[in-house]
């Protein structure tokens, strides 16, 4: 054969994870988030098929090598395509699913469909892996480096490039990777896919590209009625933002305003994320009297107890906290933000309309992460405002439920309340659940971060009231004084707001105005405050344990006890009160592994392939499949985590995942390579990551929230070097073990290959309910235990 | 009298009911055809809303829906008002699509939110969100007075036309926003709003009589787990009440 296809490898594989991360946008746009779980166990599962494919297939398609690795490859640009926009074009309705059982149909042609891309990718990279057993850790290291271009270069593509149009540059990578396959032997061949990949995307008619978003997501409402149009849209990898202007029907968005209130808010725009939701862009001309509905809102409590404040609003968004401030005479407004495409929204494209609110005097706007800016700030604030992001329709159907939030942990609390001056409050407005699930987790996060901080009696520090739709937790750094109890009361009394808690309140009290069944409210407060907390947090229903840096699922509450009982007032009739996004995951794990299985165990079954393995060595063949998935779990296990952390750490998702992945993937690649330099006897390798992953499950943490306050640069260079030898060392097992088996027999390379490839699909779903449930430091410890055993079952020994 | 007309969008079409309906041969008031071989698939169904009741609490805390509104319920062709493609599962007890983004409520949540309005004979009624037609219908039958404005242009037209065909002359639809309510035909003994809003429009409390009573279901499509019960006493004062549709305890016993 000829020399390795690096170029090409290293190409496909970036295209392969570019479509596969781009298939999360793309989701996260069309249907809702937690499709993406899917989209990642059928990408794997894809690769996966393709190891048992070319394990069945293997000596035709090396013969007919490099025709086969090019037909792969360019099948894989066209499928990238076509199959996306079949996918899209299935009938299937997710908010359906739990009444009509049909859509189940819907959700596996979906899932034949996008499986095709992948299993053609991964058929020309396992082509390439069995064709060149000599050359993997150079295979490997391209193959590595590729998928690390790929992340980041669709990270970056998306800032400029619409998601849809990104899936043309996926299309044109593929068809380069397989004119780069096809050059040596056929030039050409390679001409015409070199043509094919620069003209051939951007001839797509549009349509083949267009995004059709489920006709229940809110924009897709909006835009229904009649002279609704977008206005604004802005592209970033955080979403798609877009601005509707509807005159027929304008957007009036005031969460929690009270029934009492004399009018609601002036004219609005609507914005949008991903399609959903995320509150509205309001006409400001610097005269505040339009703005006297928000005092009219349970998120004007604080107001009412603080007089003209310094105020801190994080994830100040298109601004209406920070009118909502200015509109009591907030005395300075520090604003802080993470999305600039929003800023840019609200402070260029939409400038005369929202009369600029980040340039108003008196407010600064910072673009950056909550908890990186507090942890950097050295000023402090009277009141700290923490808005409510996320749309009601998300937060209602528990769709955002798998979504890390690191704002709203116990670390998180204790940071805000750090920064408050003395008599400052901290204010968190929620959505109203029934029955409540955010609130009274967040009323419990509050117990603990003051608890934390050596305050003996939480209650007389903490107040919450509700509307009909919202709910308002005070915290304050010191303790409400009868006056202000008076007040909040008074507010309540005022609005037809009721009280939850406030220090000394009896049950008469609650439940006046917003009449509950049950008030588990108040009920739920009472007890989180009393001697029975542990008790009570062991009874509810809904998981109600506070989240930590360590597990910062805010938004998970379910509990498998509980699923029997909905699932019953389902069979009765009912919509059970029930979050998605974590049965959707536990469904996307379990058919992952069992189809995983049935494609592993196929070519055993297999006569042709029975008798190819039978030439083996037996102690070779028990090996591989232990070997391959312990690694393929194992990295998975570190990556994960490590992201996480990280992601908390830089204070950016974006940065840190590009900081992150590129260093291990650049550092892994690089190891890679250097394993070819090793004896096949070198374990060394498998200790030093078991031995790092594990000091770093038990030391990052500390260590990280000690050099938070660290300047950007130096937070950056210290990931790299904490990153670096850790990836260094992970890029060595996988060729090292698959050399050995090409080493002794070569028919088992592919299947290997697949093995591994099964294994992080299932490690990517398993990291996150892992951690959901027992945090990341026990996934880190997790993988170094696989490693442990990827040593003990290196494929090496020869023998019986 | 201006009432028994079908204004479209403002634009000043009119049609007098009473000539079409005598047209389409059709009894004032009461549409319902007396067998269009669904008698026992609507049987089935109100069987279901009763079962559902009675497990519940209707969500009002009796165990039982008004049995004027589960006569209506076995009465109306409720098929008419699901497109053709969904007329097959049209009398199972769960919501469906009817297009535009838009649900027929579950017969379940329809009786119930009927049942909490209170609708009288001779009630005058605000409903926001037309939708298939099938609420408005229901209070109709009723004995109410509907107006019913929908935003969705189709979905209007859609809707306009088969309560025409089915005769409800006491129905009167508009294309349009309903926050701001239909202050020329109210004030309202009682309002329902089958869309999803942040805020209870102001401008439908003002339109609220004293005594009359407001429904909102709260949830996204196809999630209808609790309704917002708006009272406007006889002193002007409001009450709000948070009604669950189904039972359901987030408690476990201390003994379990």
């Amino acid at each position: 054969m000829q020399r390795p296809p690096l170029a090409a490898v290293a190409a496909l594989s970036a295209a392969a994870l570019g479509y596969e991360l781009l298939l999360l946008r793309l989701f996260a746009i069309i249907q809702w988030h937690h499709f993406a779980y899917l989209a990642i166990s059928v990408a794997l599962l894809g690769i996966g098929a393709a190891g048992t494919f070319v394990t069945l297939a293997r000596r035709r398609l090396l013969a007919a090598y490099p025709g086969s690795f090019t037909l792969a490859a360019a099948a894989f640009a066209v499928a990238a395509v076509a199959c996306f926009a079949a996918a899209e074009r299935v009938p299937f309705n997710a908010l359906e699913i739990a009444w009509n059982p049909a859509q189940f149909l819907g959700l596996g042609a979906i899932y034949v469909l996008l499986m095709i891309p992948f299993f053609c990718a991964a058929t020309a990279l396992c082509i390439a892996y069995s064709g060149f057993g000599a050359h993997i850790p150079q295979l490997y290291g391209a193959d590595i480096l590729g998928a690390g271009i790929g992340s980041l270069g669709l990270l970056a593509a998306l800032f400029f490039l619409h998601p849809a149009d990104a899936l043309r540059a996926i299309c044109a990578l593929g068809f380069a990777a397989a004119g780069l396959a096809a050059w040596p032997a056929a030039k050409g061949r390679a001409a015409v896919l070199a043509l094919a990949a620069i003209a051939g995307p951007w001839l797509l008619p549009a349509p083949a590209v267009e995004l059709l978003a489920s006709e229940y997501k809110d924009l897709s409402q909006a835009l229904r009625v009649k002279g609704a149009r977008i206005v604004a849209q802005r592209t970033s990898p955080l979403g798609v933002v877009t601005v509707v202007d509807s005159p027929l029907a304008p957007l009036r968005h005031a969460p929690g305003l009270s029934l009492n209130a004399a009018g609601g808010p002036p004219a609005q725009l609507g914005l949008f994320v991903d399609g959903q939701a995320a509150g509205a862009v309001t006409r400001f001309d610097g005269n505040t009297m339009p703005l006297a509905y928000l005092r009219d809102t349970t998120s004007a409590l604080p107001y009412r107890l603080l007089h003209r404040p310094h105020v801190l609003v994080l994830g100040a968004g298109a601004g209406i906290d920070v009118l909502q401030a200015r509109a009591h005479g907030a005395r300075q407004v520090d604003a802080v933000e993470l999305d600039s495409r929003i800023v840019t929204l609200v402070q260029q494209d939409l400038a005369e309309f929202s009369g600029r609110p980040y340039s108003a005097p008196g407010v600064q706007l910072h673009v950056a992460e909550a908890r990186g800016f507090l942890a950097a700030s050295r000023d402090s604030f009277d009141l700290i405002q923490v808005d409510l992001l996320d749309s009601f329709g998300s937060s209602a159907a528990g769709l955002g439920s798998l979504n890390e939030s690191h704002l709203y942990t116990v670390e998180a609390l204790e940071s805000y309340l750090q920064r408050l001056a003395p008599g400052g409050l901290l204010a968190f407005t929620r959505w109203v659940a029934l029955p409540p699930r955010d609130s009274l987790r967040l009323f419990a996060t509050a117990i603990v971060a003051l608890e934390r901080r050596g305050v003996t009696d939480p209650g007389r520090s903490l107040a919450m009231i509700r509307s009909w739709n919202t709910t308002t937790l005070l915290v304050s750094n010191g303790v409400f004084s009868a006056a202000d109890v008076a007040a909040v009361v008074d507010f309540c009394r005022q609005h037809s707001f009721d009280t939850v808690h406030v220090p000394g309140i009896v049950a008469g009290e609650a439940n006046v105005f917003n009449l509950l069944q049950r008030d588990d409210f108040f009920a739920g407060t009472q007890a989180l405050l009393g001697r029975g907390r542990k008790d009570f947090v062991e009874r509810y229903k809904f998981d109600l344990t506070p989240a930590t840096d360590d597990r910062p699922y805010f938004f998970h509450f379910f509990k498998w006890r509980t699923l029997p009982e909905l699932l019953d007032l389902r069979t009765r009739g009912g919509a059970p009160p029930l979050d998605w996004g974590y049965p959707v995951l536990v469904m996307a794990l379990a058919q992952a592994v069992v189809v995983s299985l049935l494609l592993i165990v196929l070519p055993l079954a297999l006569s042709a392939t029975r008798h190819a393995f039978a030439a083996a060595p037996a102690k070779l063949r028990r090996r591989v499949p232990g070997y391959f998935f312990a690694l393929g779990l194992g990295f998975m296990a570190v990556e994960i985590p490590l992201l996480q952390r990280f992601t908390l750490f830089l204070s950016h998702p974006l940065y840190a995942a590009a900081i992150v992945l590129s260093a291990f993937l650049v550092f892994a690649g690089l190891g890679a390579r250097f394993s070819a330099r090793l004896g096949p006897s070198a374990r060394w390798p498998f200790a030093a990551v078991a031995a790092t992953a594990g000091a770093y499950a038990l030391l990052l943490p500390a260590l990280l929230a000690a050099a938070m306050g660290l300047a950007q640069e130096w937070k950056v260079l210290l990931t790299l070097l904490l990153v670096a030898p850790l990836a260094f060392c992970l890029g060595m097992p996988f060729p090292l073990g698959l050399a050995a088996v090409a080493a002794r027999a070569a028919p088992l390379v592919p299947w290997a290959w697949g093995i591994n490839g099964f294994a992080s699909v299932v490690a990517t779903l398993l990291a996150t309910l892992l951690a959901i449930h027992w945090g990341y430091t026990v996934v880190l410890l997790l993988a170094t235990a696989l490693y442990a055993v990827a040593a003990a079952q290196f494929p090496d020994e020869p023998g019986p | 009298m201006g009432f028994p007309t079908i204004m479209i969008d403002g634009q000043g079409w009119r049609i007098n009911l009473c000539r079409l309906a005598t047209a389409f041969g059709v009894m004032f008031g009461s549409s319902v055809l007396a067998d269009d071989g669904m008698t026992r698939e609507r049987q089935a169904m109100v069987a279901e809303v009763v079962a559902m009741a009675r497990d519940f609490g209707a969500g009002t805390g009796r165990d039982a829906i008004d049995p004027r509104i589960l006569g209506v319920l076995g009465r109306l062709p409720r098929h008419e008002f699901v497109p053709v493609p969904f007329r097959l599962g049209a009398y199972q007890n769960r919501p469906q699509p009817i297009g535009y983004g838009q649900t027929i409520s579950q017969p379940y949540i329809v009786a119930v939110m009927t049942d909490l309005l209170r609708v009288g004979s001779g009630d005058t009624v605000l409903e926001i969100g037309t939708g298939s037609g099938y609420q408005a219908a229901v209070m109709a039958e009723l004995g109410a007075r509907v107006f019913s404005i929908e935003i969705v242009e189709p979905l209007a037209v859609e809707a306009t036309g088969r309560l025409r065909r089915l005769g409800y002359a006491n129905i009167a639809t508009k294309i349009g926003d309903g926050y701001d309510g239909w202050p020329e035909r109210g004030p309202f003994d009682a309002i329902v709003v089958t869309a999803a809003a942040s805020h209870v429009p102001p401008p439908l409390v003002r339109q609220l009589k004293r005594g009359g009573r407001m429904v909102i279901p709260v949830g996204p499509a196809f999630q209808t787990q609790q309704l917002l019960l708006v009272e406007k006493r006889q002193d002007g004062t409001l009450t709000t009440r948070q009604v669950m549709t189904v039972v359901f305890v987030p408690l476990t016993s201390a003994h379990n």
